[in-house]
């Protein structure tokens, strides 16, 4: 079995792979809280497919939240988020009333959705091949080679094919969170979310990592990112989203939300953050 | 410090030629009077303790002629037999009660907290005493399967040393297996259910393979201490070493020649445990990020463990 080749793919982003069939996600009127706190106030949101969406706002406002919602990681109180018109977590009963699914459900669901955590959290004990191909090769049933292959083609994907044997603890952290990306494309996700992806990195290796993320966008993967990387929101998605409070207090076109906002918030949001330099 | 002598105008002279010619600075490391004495001290008591007991009146060949006495050494293979039994035994009962502990179900966590409360917080000679005189209170037990037994016939000496043993051992084993588990980061197992992994799946292919560098220090002194209390066992009559060489020594009177020769079989198979225990954790240790610190040198080990009371240790640490 050839390992498919890739052209070799530039900075530029330009999209060697292409991404089969991106997903949808429709979040409606999502309400969450943790016991008296309300995390989430009621969230509704689209999330096209092929397109980026980057939430931004500040710590605590529930976007990470929401996020985990996404995947089942959380599951709303009220409300529900669907992808591809399948709700997320829940199953339709026979009085057709929503019940929270079986375990076997949520994790076919799973399987369509990738995510990438804010400290990368790859698996210790295995190499970074090992923990490409670990999820294919259990769950999908794959064979020791065809997991080897499409590991191999996911780790050249984000430029990690030099290190595949490297364990995590001899790995910086961009090249950590490359892998754990790879990971999660390992098994053909129709939508990747990613949850304040660059926040545990060390300034220098932001770049590589945002890279690989505007490789993905490109390629037409439908991404959900919780980040504070204004720039990188502002050049890939095709929508931000301000959330404060746990509230949805504006959302858009980035040249709107970013450069021309209307809400108080967002103006003091976007402009402290632009100052601190942090998406310099 | 001392008053600049004529010599030390010397050094001190030549050390400023030396720094002025861009050469490095010789450096000497302090002398340390004190750890000589302590050495010294050491050398002395321990020097008194062993001149003490040279002059006891131990009969060495007496001694040596019971090293491989048949008693001794068929009363050796039961403490092997009933410490791996409960082992075993123990290790299963551990995983089980130590996973029920984690559960979001609170029925099976309290249940397993009691466990570990009851088994944990009395002696293991009362619990052995308590097994081997069931049939006072229980005269007979019924088994799904077997119907109706009588107590007596079931609670042999070996059977109350196994029951008593493994019981016990579990509930110790159950608090080293839930300290690994949650040992491991949170995130570990996030990325595992967000892959879709089963709970179960994400426990034995993510979760236990990093808990194990935790447990198994522990695993390897709960073994080792379990080899030691077998000797327990004894009190309820169970034919074990220490049992053995009671019944060679009521006989003649070599109480203390029977003893050294017990002693040594026990530090002998102690011995072996650590050897074990120090190649296992070394294997799973490799791959990992974990805490380790540097490898200590197998003697260390060996000494260190053999001198680590039981369970004082295991949960302190």
């Amino acid at each position: 079995m050839a390992i498919p080749r890739l052209p070799k793919s530039g900075s530029a982003g330009s999209a060697g792979f292409e991404v089969q069939n991106p997903g949808t996600i429709e979040v409606r009127q999502v309400h969450k809280s943790y016991g008296s706190l309300e995390v989430l106030k009621g969230i509704s949101l689209q999330c096209h497919a092929g397109e980026t969406t980057c939430i931004i706002g500040p710590s605590g406002s529930g976007k990470s939240t929401l996020l985990r919602c996404m995947n089942n990681l959380e599951s709303p109180d009220l409300g529900h988020i669907e992808l591809d018109h399948d709700v997320i977590g829940f199953e339709r009963n026979r009085f057709g009333r929503l019940m929270t699914a079986k375990q076997k459900h949520v994790q076919r669901q799973r399987m369509q959705i990738g995510m990438v955590f804010q400290r990368f959290n790859l698996f210790p004990h295995m190499s970074a091949i090992e923990n490409v191909m670990v999820a294919p090769r259990t769950l999908k049933g794959l064979s020791k080679q065809a997991a080897r292959d499409e590991a191999l083609l996911q780790l050249e994907r984000v430029g990690m094919i030099d290190r595949k044997d490297a364990f995590a603890r001899n790995l910086s952290g961009g090249q950590q969170q490359r892998v754990a990306i790879a990971r999660a494309l390992a098994m053909r996700p129709s939508v990747m979310l990613f949850d304040e992806p660059t926040s545990a990195l060390d300034p220098e290796l932001v770049g590589e990592v945002l890279q690989v993320m505007r490789d993905i966008a490109a390629e037409g993967m439908t991404m959900v990112v919780v980040t504070h990387e204004l720039t990188f929101a502002h050049d890939v998605a095709s929508r931000v989203v301000f959330m404060d409070g746990g509230r949805i207090v504006e959302s858009g076109h980035p040249s709107e939300v970013l450069m021309n906002p209307k809400e108080e918030r967002t103006i003091n949001f976007v402009s402290r953050v632009f100052s601190s330099g942090k998406a310099a | 410090m001392a008053t600049p002598t004529e010599t030390s105008q010397k050094e001190h002279d030549a050390w400023l030629e030396q720094v002025e010619k861009g050469e490095p600075s010789t450096l000497h490391s302090r002398p340390q009077p004190m750890q000589w004495v302590l050495g010294a001290i050491a050398v002395v008591v321990a020097g008194f303790v062993v001149v003490t007991f040279a002059n006891a009146k131990i009969d060495w060949p007496v001694t040596f002629s019971y090293v491989f006495n048949p008693l001794i050494l068929e009363g050796l293979s039961k403490t092997i037999i009933i410490t791996v039994l409960s082992f075993v035994i123990g290790l299963v009962l551990g995983v089980v009660f130590g996973t029920m502990r984690l559960s979001e179900n609170k029925v099976l966590a309290g249940i397993a907290w009691v466990y570990v409360w009851i088994f944990r917080g009395t002696p293991l000679l009362v619990q052995l005493l308590l097994w081997f005189n069931l049939a006072l209170i229980l005269p007979s037990i019924w088994f799904p399967g077997f119907g109706v037994v009588s107590t007596v016939a079931i609670m042999t000496p070996m059977m109350t040393a196994i029951v008593g043993l493994s019981i016990n051992e579990g509930a110790y084993l159950a608090e080293v297996i839930r300290g690994g588990i949650l040992s491991v980061d949170h995130g570990q197992t996030e990325a595992g259910s967000a892959l879709g992994f089963s709970r179960w799946r994400t426990m034995r292919i993510v979760i236990l393979p990093q808990a194990m560098p935790a447990v198994l220090p522990n695993l390897g002194n709960s073994a080792i201490g379990l080899l030691k209390t077998s000797s327990l066992a004894s009190l309820v009559s169970y034919p074990e070493i220490v049992n053995r060489a009671q019944s060679l020594y009521f006989v003649n009177g070599r109480v203390m020649e029977i003893l050294l020769v017990v002693a040594f079989w026990y530090l002998v198979c102690t011995s072996v445990m650590s050897v074990g225990q120090y190649y296992l954790e070394r294997h799973y240790g490799r791959s990992l990020t974990r805490k380790t610190g540097p490898v200590q040198k197998l003697s260390d080990r060996i000494i260190h463990s053999l001198l680590r009371r039981r369970h004082g240790d295991s949960t302190a640490s």
